[in-house]
Parts: C-alpha cells; structure tokens; sequence
C-alpha cells in the first residue's frame, strides 16, 4: 500500500529525513518509535504533503502511485488520514460543519453529490457512539478550548467519519489518560481491516499496548536504524534509545 | 471644473429649487461657507495621511439627479434583508421611493429627513438634535449639511421598542454619467428605548457614484442601538460616511460595519460617551481585493467616568488592496474607572497588500483601563495544512481559515438573518462552496 525508498527531506536546507526505507501492506499496523527529534513527525508530515519540506531524494508511493507531486488535499483524497499531535482550532466552525465540508470535499473529489443531511447524521450518531462522544460536544468550534484529550479523540472521530486506508497517529497517545487512550485505541482498532493499514508514531511504548502492532521501527537521526516485532518495543522501554545509534548499524 | 467649485456654485440654485426659506437655510449657508474654506482633505492632513481622494473627487458627478422611476423591487430584492419583516427607507439616487418603502408613525416614526425638516411637528427634534453633534475636522460634514435635504429620520419614543428592524438603502440607478449623492440621516432614540437598523448604500451600474453621508444617533438614558452597515458595494462607487453616536447614562450603542467592497470606503465612525455606565461597541470585518480601498477611522471619547467601550477590527486584504485602521480612544479627566479595549487584526494575503494600522490612546484619568493590541500576519500554514490534510482544497481551506479569524465579531450579530447574509456574502465573495452553511 505504502512504500516510501530511499526518502530523504529537508527543511531550511537542514536535512531531516536521511533515508526512509518503509512498506505498509494492507491489514498491517506499524509503530515508528524514537526519541525526540529523530524525525518521526517529520515522516508523517511529509508522507501527508506538508510542502513546507523538501524532498530531496527517493520515492513515495501509495498503491503503486507516485504522491510526489500531489497536494495534501489530493493524497486525502486517495484516502491518507494523518492524525495530528497539535489539531488546529477553528473558532465559528463547529465540529460538525467541518467534518461535512470535509467529507463533501472528498466526495466532490470522486465526482460524487454532497452526502445527504440525513445520511450524514446517521454517520455522525454512529461514530460519535462509537467514540463516546458527546452530542454537545459536536455543535462546539472545532479544537477551540478543547482539553488534550477532545482533541485527540476529535481527530480520531474525523478518521472514523473518513474511512481512509492508511491512517496515521502521530502521537495520538500524547496528552491522553489511560482511559481517554483505551477509548482512542478502542476506536482506531474497530476501525481496522483487511483492507486499511495504520502508521503510528509514538514515544511510548503504552499505546502499543492497546493497538498492537505487525512491525515496530526504530527511527533515530533521520533513519530507521533497526525493525522488528512487537516486542521490540519493549525491549525499548526498558534499554532506551541509546543502545541503537545509526552508526553502529 | 474643479468639484468643490461645481458644489460651492450649485449651491444657490440647489437652495432655491427646494425651500430657501427653511429653518436650516442659516445653517446651510453657514455650512457651505465652512466647506468653502476647508475643502476636500488632502494626504498632507494626518488623518488623511493614507487615503487619496484624488481619482475619487475627478468625476463630473452631476450634484442634481433626475428622479428615477422605472426600478422595480426585484431589482434591489437581493440587496435587502427580506427574509424578514423590517421597516424599509429606499432612495434612489438620493431621492426617496415611496413605492418602495415602509415607514411608520405608529408609536415609533420611521419617515423621511426631508418632511422632518419642513413640517413644524417635528421641528422640537429637530431644533434639538440636527446638527448637535457633528465634527467639523474635513469639509465633508458641513457640506452635507449645506446639501442636506434627504435621507433618514428616525425617532424612538421614551420607553418604545421598535418592533423590526429599520432598513435604509440608498440605490444608485447610474441614470447619470456620475453622481454624487448625500444622504442625511437623523436617528433620536429616547429614554428606555430599543432600535436596530441596518445601512447599505449600493450602486445598480458602473457608473462612478460618490456618496457623502451623515448620521447623528442619539442613544439617550438606558436606551439600545444596535446598528449595521453593509459596505459591499461596485469598483465604481466610493463612500465617505460620517457617523456619530451620542450616548447617555446606561445608554448600550453597539455598530457593526462589514467592508466587502466599493472603490474607496472611508468610515469617520465617532462616539461621545455623555453619561456614566454607556457601554459602546465598534466593529468590523473587512474583506477586500484588486485595488480596494477601506479607511476605518475611530473614535472614542470618554467623557463620563465608568463606561465600557470596546473595539474590534479584523481585516483581510489580498492583491492590490489597501486599509487602514486609525483607532483613536480619548478618556477624559473626568472619565475615571473607564474601560476602553481596542483590537485591530489583519491579514495581508499578498505581497502587494497594506495594511496602514494606527492605534492611538490619548488618557488623561489616572484610574481607567485601557488595552489595545494590533497584528499583521499571514494566514497559518500549519492551519491551512491541517485543513488540506482533511481533503478540503487550498481555497476552500483559505476561506474556513478567514472565516474563522473574523467569527469573534459575527458572534456579536444579533439578527440572525444578518448573520447569515454575512456569512453568504463572505462565502460568496471568497468564490468558494463549502459543503455546509457557515
């Protein structure tokens, strides 16, 4: 579904991303861990088409198409989702309102009407269930004094609203309480299936608890330095990072 | 033939075809000899330091237009509020259409400025108020007053609701090469009383229009004014408008003015806070392109201790526009434990936009609070990724994030209805559908 070769990107000329090798099948679920700064974030952005980076070598494809040249709202459009760690607030638009303009956004994209009034509250009911969200909670402006844990699960009720086939979490557990977190991992994994494939960016290795992962890389300086299963990541939380340096791969 | 010589000389003729022996004649008189002598404002005026008026004063505006029969109200339907019953005063090309509008002078009077001024009925109100409290800074004032003859006379009696809101519109048909139009309006609400009025001045065709009007609102003892103006007007027409609000004790006067449009908009917007407890509101959302012009010159001054005023304008200018923001607060000696707030937001969407913001406080009471604050920035790019990353397009996505910087005033619309032309003017003029009503 997703391979991304050889990626390097760069900010202000400062290279960030030094070479990503990544392949995402559908039906899997990878985590990327790492500490701060080795450019994690960095990834998600640029798979999304944040335009701010540069990609300055290799290859990003998404089922067999180059996304190189696609605008963030294209590659949303073929149906990537990215979950942000800090959601914009949009005062005046409520969280209804904008989950409609997106949906329709999408649907125009695919040349399609504007989702009926009615079809789109039967929608909005049956994943704000599924999220335990709160009715009231939809008519307020969007992320606008929203604690952590609204944004977060905001951001999930979007993906859930979207269907994408690739979703990533960028640090989605970020912010959260560990029931805040067993509800957002509770949806993401009734959201999965043969078909869609999930990234997760986390520090911690307590999301994988919930969402559990095919394969976990390890990212430090710009590179994945070392992929494994699962129980890489608790190998991890107890060694740290320290013991992966790039140079001694 | 230079403008201000065209108007000093029409002025005779202008006395006579109408009612040289009117009560205001002196006033008039008095008024054009003040316009003679201080003319049109130049760049060198501080004041004026942004705004030109040069292409704007170059037209041979024809100073008496022909009356103008033939508009119908389908032809003006889409520029009022009509989802709603209002009171309505249309003119066109300055003159008043009676077939067009609906006045009232059942417990309230809602009528026009001419017969105000020449029936003795009114005279009281208007020996008391006409003229009470206007400035005299540039020459557009007194030479309204001189060519005052039309326009808006509202009175709310002590303790009366107006039981809809009052419309006025001034239509510009483009029956003349060029026009120039000066309506007057004279808006007294009483004791206890409550209005809302909304103001638009709109041109039907290309044809350069230049409209110089005057309000004088009088917000008396614990009475409301909620007051809109809908600047959204055609490249060809300019608007210089004059308002100023007097307000008494626990008297709430809150004006609303949204800039989508026009050649050249300038608002001389003044408040007189004359009574302890006023609260006043001033705020606006300008959105504007191509070479649009809009000047928003406040002021604000306290007179009375332990009154509220607060100001908000947001400004959104992209291609070759320009805006200025003058805000002036001036607290009184004797306007003790006042509070004046002033916010003045822009976003410049291109390299070629200005934006000229000039906050100024002048305080001379050592026991008030006053803030004021004042950006120019961008429109975010991690917000308009955020939006992309949900599949809504980069104009679209533009449009959310501008409604969203303005939304602070619209919330502070109390007519609905109002709220929604905004909201659909905005959309509209952004070029944009955005899969729901904002």
């Amino acid at each position: 579904m997703l391979k991304i070769k050889n990626l390097h990107a760069s900010i202000d000329n400062k290279e960030i991303l030094k070479g990503i090798n990544l392949e995402i099948n559908p039906g899997e679920v990878h985590a990327i861990m790492g500490p701060n700064g080795s450019g994690k974030s960095t990834l998600s952005s640029v798979i999304a088409g944040k335009e701010e980076f540069e990609m300055t070598r290799g290859e990003i494809k998404f089922e067999g198409e180059d996304l190189t040249e696609l605008d963030p709202e294209e590659r949303a459009h073929k149906g990537i989702f990215l979950s942000f760690q800090y959601p914009v607030e949009i005062p005046g638009v409520s969280v209804t309102n904008f989950i409609k303009a997106s949906i329709n956004a999408h649907r125009k994209s695919q040349g399609l009407e504007d989702m009926k009034a009615n079809e789109m509250l039967k929608l909005i009911r049956e994943k704000s269930e599924m999220l335990e969200i709160d009715r009231k909670f939809l008519s307020r402006s969007l992320n606008q004094g929203f604690s952590g844990g609204e944004k977060k699960r905001n951001e999930i009720f979007q993906m859930a609203m979207l269907n994408p086939k690739l979703a990533i979490l960028d640090e989605t557990d970020s912010g959260l309480d560990i029931d805040a977190l067993k509800v957002v991992a509770n949806g993401v994994n009734k959201l999965r299936n043969k078909d869609n494939a999930v990234l997760l960016i986390t520090h911690y290795q307590r999301l994988l608890d919930y969402i559990v992962p095919d394969v976990v890389h390890v990212m430090v300086d710009g590179k994945i330095v070392k992929s494994g299963p699962k129980e890489l990541a608790y190998e991890l939380e107890e060694k740290g990072y320290d013991w992966l340096k790039p140079e001694q791969v | 033939m230079e403008l201000k010589d065209k108007l000093v000389s029409s002025f005779l003729a202008f006395e006579e075809a109408f009612d040289v022996n009117s009560d205001i004649h002196e006033l008039r008189t008095r008024s054009l000899k003040e316009f003679e002598q201080l003319g049109f404002p130049s760049k060198k005026e501080e004041a004026w330091k942004y705004t030109s008026l040069n292409s704007v004063l170059k037209p041979d505006y024809s100073v008496f237009p022909k009356k103008e029969d033939a508009i119908e109200y389908r032809d003006i339907k889409k520029y009022l509020i009509h989802d709603i019953d209002t009171y309505n005063l249309i003119f066109i090309d300055g003159i008043y259409s009676s077939h067009l509008s609906q006045t009232t002078h059942d417990k309230i009077d809602v009528c026009l400025m001419s017969s105000a001024l020449n029936k003795s009925k009114y005279k009281p109100v208007i020996d008391n108020y006409f003229n009470k409290i206007v400035s005299k800074e540039n020459g557009f004032t007194p030479l309204n007053t001189a060519f005052s003859k039309e326009g808006a006379f509202i009175h709310i009696h002590k303790n009366q609701l107006a039981d809809k809101p009052i419309q006025i519109v001034n239509f510009a048909t483009g029956n003349e090469a060029a026009l120039m139009i000066q309506p007057r309006n004279l808006i007294v609400v009483d004791e206890n009383a409550h209005v809302q009025i909304i103001e638009r001045h709109q041109s039907l065709t290309d044809n350069p229009v230049l409209t110089n009007s005057v309000t004088e609102i009088f917000v008396a003892k614990r009475a409301v004014v909620d007051y809109y103006k809908i600047q959204n007007d055609r490249d060809s027409a300019s608007l210089i408008d004059n308002t100023f609000v007097e307000q008494k004790e626990q008297s709430n006067c809150s004006l609303h003015t949204f800039s989508f449009g026009g050649k050249l908009t300038r608002n001389n917007l003044n408040f007189y806070q004359r009574g302890e407890h006023s609260d006043s509101t001033l705020k606006g959302i300008t959105i504007i392109e191509d070479k649009q012009h809009v000047d928003h010159n406040t002021l604000v001054h306290h007179i009375s201790p332990n009154c509220e005023s607060h100001q908000d304008y947001k400004g959104i200018f992209a291609e070759n526009s320009t805006g200025v923001f003058n805000g002036k607060v001036l607290v009184d000696k004797e306007a003790q434990k006042i509070n004046a707030f002033q916010s003045n937001n822009n976003i410049l969407l291109d390299d070629k936009a200005t934006i000229n913001a000039k906050p100024q406080l002048e305080i001379f009471a050592d026991d008030v609070k006053c803030s004021h604050g004042c950006t120019i920035g961008q429109l975010d790019q991690d917000s308009l990724f955020y939006l992309r990353s949900r599949g809504i397009p980069l104009k679209e996505a533009k449009a959310l994030l501008m409604y969203a910087f303005a939304n602070n005033v619209l919330e502070s619309v109390k007519i609905p209805e109002i709220k929604k032309r905004i909201t659909h003017e905005i959309a509209q003029k952004l070029g944009v559908s955005l899969g729901f009503d904002l």
